[in-house]
């Protein structure tokens, strides 16, 4: 089945879509900064954007390739210190959401950006926490965007680095997970158009629990896909090398 | 009082083999020049302390510089890898580098205490991160509300080296922007460097979030234009995005990234 636009595209547009215009977003770099952008140039004009590097209420023209581009400081409503940023704003409890990426995701929604293999004799060694752990044990909602594969999506992951508890929708190119009440565990809870079912078991690296109720996602529309494509097109030609 | 000195001086003044060094600065105003100078002085065994090592302690690391790394985000920030951290903490090339990893907000408190005089800052204890097995946190009980927390040590580095914007002819410095915990940082240290893009009559933010810090917290100053590329100073430069993005190829292998230090770094006069 053929679309008019691409996997990552419908990723994105979904993500965007969890955002309710006027919350408080504190946002990770990559996949979730693109998302949260989308929102913030569509439904949500009033997101309120936050970077870890303590830009509030940003708005920037092209998405940064850093967490602490001079597009995000000079786009800002204020820029305070780090210290600040963590304990005034986000340790204090006064964020909405919580959007986060990560190398690696289990079934409970526990987040890996820290080793592959054991910690002190790592196989691959990641980058590591930066803002994460607060983010996902202090924002309200955490939401999580990443590619579906079976290599991120794994039993157990090789490092906690940040909890799972409130993770409440995870994001991906094949479909939408969320929690059902009274469990701990992701279920699946809607198909992008054209995935099929065995296609995400065969990405998943657990037994995967699907939803009584699994929905098909809804396409994005002319004005999610023409916003986003603008967006990207500024972005590379921004950071052209 | 500070000293108006220059980098090659105020280094070989300041940094010493063994030493614990924070060269602070989160995306903006990193201070590249000074850590190359210190790359160029040869300096071993120092413990290197930074949120983010980002591409300046990939080359201190890649140059052997560094035996200690204490940090809380080891990436090339929207590209990937640093592949001489990666190198170190894998295969233990070019030395063997022990690691102490914390999260931001447990970083910046640890700072925040050293900037204090206190032993230890308080975080919380509630993040169910793995991180909690393999750092220095304790836990501690609120004696107000009973409350469970986490206590982290303080950081107190031997020297901290900074970049800003500008200093006035008394050697006060006036940074802006995205001013990340450098204020902590040199508040916390026992010595301190700051390089300048410039020396101006009156301090005059050309952006938000203006920070001062007063001469007499700093001991050298040095005017070093252009001293944060390919980061960047707000007002002065932009941030260099394309070489972030060409870094990835340049430190993949150990010889290209070798002969870039050296035709780029080391063949340089400070």
């Amino acid at each position: 089945m053929s679309h008019d636009y691409t996997t990552d595209e419908m990723m994105t547009v979904v993500a965007a879509r969890q955002l309710r215009d006027g919350q408080v977003v504190f946002v990770g770099i990559g996949l979730p900064s693109e998302a949260a952008n989308l929102a913030r140039l569509t439904h949500a004009p009033n997101a309120v954007l936050i970077y870890e590097s303590g830009t509030i209420g940003t708005r920037p023209e092209v998405l940064p390739l850093s967490i602490g581009d001079p597009e995000l400081a000079e786009t800002a409503d204020m820029v305070v210190s780090v210290p600040e940023i963590f304990a005034y704003w986000l340790q204090s409890g006064r964020i909405d959401v919580g959007f986060l990426s990560a190398a690696q995701i289990d079934s409970c929604g526990n987040l890996n950006s820290t080793v592959i293999g054991d910690y002190d004799r790592p196989r691959v060694r990641l980058p590591g926490a930066g803002g994460a752990p607060e983010i996902a044990s202090a924002a309200r909602q955490v939401i999580v965007t990443l590619r579906h594969s079976a290599r991120a999506f794994v039993p157990k992951v090789d490092f906690c680095t940040s909890t799972g508890t409130r993770v409440s929708v995870v994001i991906t190119d094949l479909g939408v997970l969320k929690r059902e009440p009274s469990s701990r565990e992701l279920y699946l809870v809607a198909l992008h158009p054209g995935v099929d079912l065995d296609q995400v078991r065969e990405q998943t690296g657990w037994d995967l629990k699907v939803s009584d109720h699994l929905t098909v996602s809804e396409p994005p529309s002319a004005e999610e896909l023409g916003v986003l494509r603008l967006l990207l097109e500024r972005t590379a030609a921004a950071h052209a090398v | 009082m500070a000293e108006f000195t220059t980098l090659h001086d105020a280094v070989a003044d300041l940094v010493h083999d063994g030493d614990s060094v924070a060269l602070e600065g989160f995306t903006h105003l990193i201070p590249f020049a000074a850590g190359h100078e210190i790359i160029r002085q040869e300096r071993r065994d120092l413990t290197l302390i930074r949120l983010t090592p980002d591409l300046i302690y990939d080359q201190m690391i890649g140059m052997g510089c560094a035996a200690r790394l204490v940090f809380s985000w080891g990436g090339n920030p929207g590209v990937g890898s640093l592949h001489r951290f990666r190198d170190a903490v894998e295969n233990g090339y070019p030395a063997p580098l022990e690691i102490e990893e914390d999260s931001h907000a447990g970083m910046s408190v640890r700072y925040s205490a050293g900037a204090s005089g206190l032993p230890f800052g308080v975080i919380r204890a509630n993040t169910g991160s793995d991180l909690f097995k393999h750092n220095a946190v304790a836990p501690i009980v609120c004696p107000f509300t009973g409350e469970e927390l986490a206590a982290v040590p303080a950081l107190n580095p031997d020297v901290t080296v900074i970049h800003a914007q500008q200093a006035d002819r008394k050697g006060h410095i006036g940074l802006w922007g995205i001013t990340g915990v450098q204020r902590e940082a040199v508040l916390a240290a026992r010595r301190s460097l700051v390089t300048v893009e410039e020396v101006v009559d009156e301090l005059r933010p050309l952006g938000p979030n203006h920070v001062k810090l007063p001469s007499w917290v700093v001991d050298a100053v040095a005017v070093v234009p252009g001293g944060t590329h390919p980061s960047y100073a707000m007002g002065y430069s932009t941030r260099d995005n394309a070489f972030y993005t060409r870094w990835d190829d340049i430190s993949r292998e150990r010889d290209r990234f070798t002969r870039w230090m050296e035709e780029n770094v080391l063949e340089v006069a400070g």
